[in-house]
């Protein structure tokens, strides 16, 4: 079925046919919506979620963790300083290896306060062993979130989905919907090994682990990451045979013959691929390599796209606060350490707190890139784009 | 001899452990003072059972036992509350 959705409906929707068995929420501007439309479909019956509204994302994402803990499949929505608020307890969920799934909007964090996109939040949580997934579109966000499901229970660890603040959640587009039976269908049913509410079988959860046993539970948290590409790549492969939507952890875009490129996540991918198809119009042999699956870090697939250009210009719509740019340039940096080939890297850091990126500043970008292959030297690796005063 | 620890791989997933494994944890060792209980002043009012944190007072057949030393961390709330005219528990210094 073909609707018109924004960002935030078509995750509802998504959430609506995956029906999961508890949403406990609180909602926070510009991700709202999604929870909010979701309390809508319980209040009519057309799932039958147990639904929690709470005083606080600290609150909505301890209730998840519980009820995840009871066996439950879980998802909420939430969106910069909730993000902020639940950040405790994202290392727990990810400790306890709870496959919970967020929807996340995409909003600048405080302060200055703002309400707009930029990736500050999501990346803020970026250590906390979730994986992330940085969706372009509003059909992406939408399919992504039926895929995220499967991934986290597959993995046993907890998902965030991104989409955009505004551009994506409050942004209505075409999007092709799977069928309500399809879902469950895909989904399957989650198989927990353990359950809180099991009073025959009795477990103890997340007891005091000191320096005895500590490592060894962190270390096999992380082992798990390990495995979570082959499992998102397989999820992925399945959601297209079955539904003819196809994503890679990586994307690129007409990357084939390309000699520069830009490298980005979000939103942005989809309004650079304009850019591109109007400068190859122009016999400019252009690229875009978009990063989707940001956690675990997606190293053969990054590696094997970013080697194929010249030069890379590296956006990132938040900035590490190290002084040595965003984390998008500091990760292709870092992988590629060992290639005896590397292409000139400049990092842009654009878009804060919501300042539009237009097509023109794009190709304006991709100019320079041309510039930088033409003398081989990049004068300042790290600029502030779009920002008055530089 | 103590079984060797395991490794990281044959650890449950997700920090699950069997209900009750609290039990296993034997606090006693954290002590640095030592309650005595004395059978003859003790008037079996059960005000030290009742304030125990730890559930280290032994009672059987409607009586103090004793105190389980595998448990009791020595924090002194026992000799504290028994009343004062009786003052059958005494906090000395633990010698291991």
């Amino acid at each position: 079925m073909i609707v018109a959705r924004t960002g935030n409906e078509a995750m509802a929707e998504a959430m609506r046919q995956i029906n999961p068995d508890v949403v406990a929420a609180y909602p926070i501007t510009p991700a709202t919506e999604v929870v909010q439309l979701f309390s809508t479909f319980v209040h009519d019956g057309t799932v039958s979620t147990q639904f929690v509204p709470a005083e606080s994302e600290h609150s909505a994402i301890s209730a998840c963790v519980g009820a995840s803990s009871a066996g439950a499949r879980v998802m909420t929505s939430t969106s910069s300083q909730g993000l902020a608020l639940m950040h405790e307890i994202l290392f727990i969920a990810a400790g306890l290896r709870l496959p919970i799934v967020i929807c996340l909007v995409n909003r600048s964090l405080s302060s200055p306060i703002n309400i707009h996109c930029d990736h500050s939040d999501s990346l803020a949580s970026r250590d906390s062993g979730w994986i992330q997934i940085f969706t372009e579109n509003t059909q992406e966000a939408y399919d992504t979130t039926l895929m995220a499901v499967k991934i986290a229970e597959k993995a046993l660890l907890p998902a965030m989905v991104t989409t955009d603040g505004f551009i994506i959640s409050h942004g209505m587009e075409r999007v092709e919907l799977v069928g309500d039976a399809e879902v469950p269908k895909f989904l399957g049913e989650r198989k927990a090994k353990t359950s809180l509410l099991d009073v025959d079988n009795p477990i103890t959860l997340g007891a005091l682990d000191l320096q005895d046993y500590f490592f060894e539970h962190k270390r096999s948290e992380i082992d798990a990451m390990n495995h979570v590409l082959p499992i998102i790549d397989e999820v992925q492969k399945e959601f297209g045979k079955k539904f003819g939507r196809n994503y890679n952890t990586v994307d690129e875009y007409k990357m084939d013959d390309a000699e520069v490129a830009i490298l980005a996540m979000g939103s942005t991918g989809g309004t650079g691929k304009v850019a591109v198809d109007r400068l190859r119009e122009q016999g400019k042999k252009v690229g875009l390599i978009r990063c989707r699956v940001y956690r675990p870090f997606p190293k053969g697939a990054m590696l094997k796209a970013v080697s194929k250009v010249k030069v890379l210009g590296i956006m990132d719509r938040a900035d590490t606060m190290s002084t040595l740019g965003g984390h998008l340039y500091n990760e292709c940096r870092s992988i590629l350490y060992d290639s005896e080939e590397r292409p000139i890297m400049k990092n842009y850091i654009y878009g804060l707190g919501g300042r539009d990126i237009s097509i023109e500043e794009i190709e304006d970008i991709y100019a320079e890139l041309f510039n930088i292959q033409k003398s081989g030297e990049v004068d300042k690796e790290i600029v502030y784009y779009g920002v008055r005063g530089e | 001899m103590k079984k060797e620890k395991e490794g990281w791989k044959e650890l449950p997933i997700g920090l699950v452990l069997e209900g009750g494994s609290s039990k296993r944890f034997e606090t006693g060792d954290w002590r640095s003072e030592k309650p005595i209980w004395d059978e003859k002043k003790c008037t079996n009012c059960f005000i030290c059972w009742i304030y125990c944190p730890d559930s280290a007072i032994i009672v059987k057949d409607g009586k103090v036992q004793g105190i389980d030393y595998r448990y009791c961390k020595g924090c002194g709330i026992c000799a504290e509350e028994c009343p004062p005219k009786v003052q059958a528990i005494k906090m000395v210094r633990e010698e291991k």
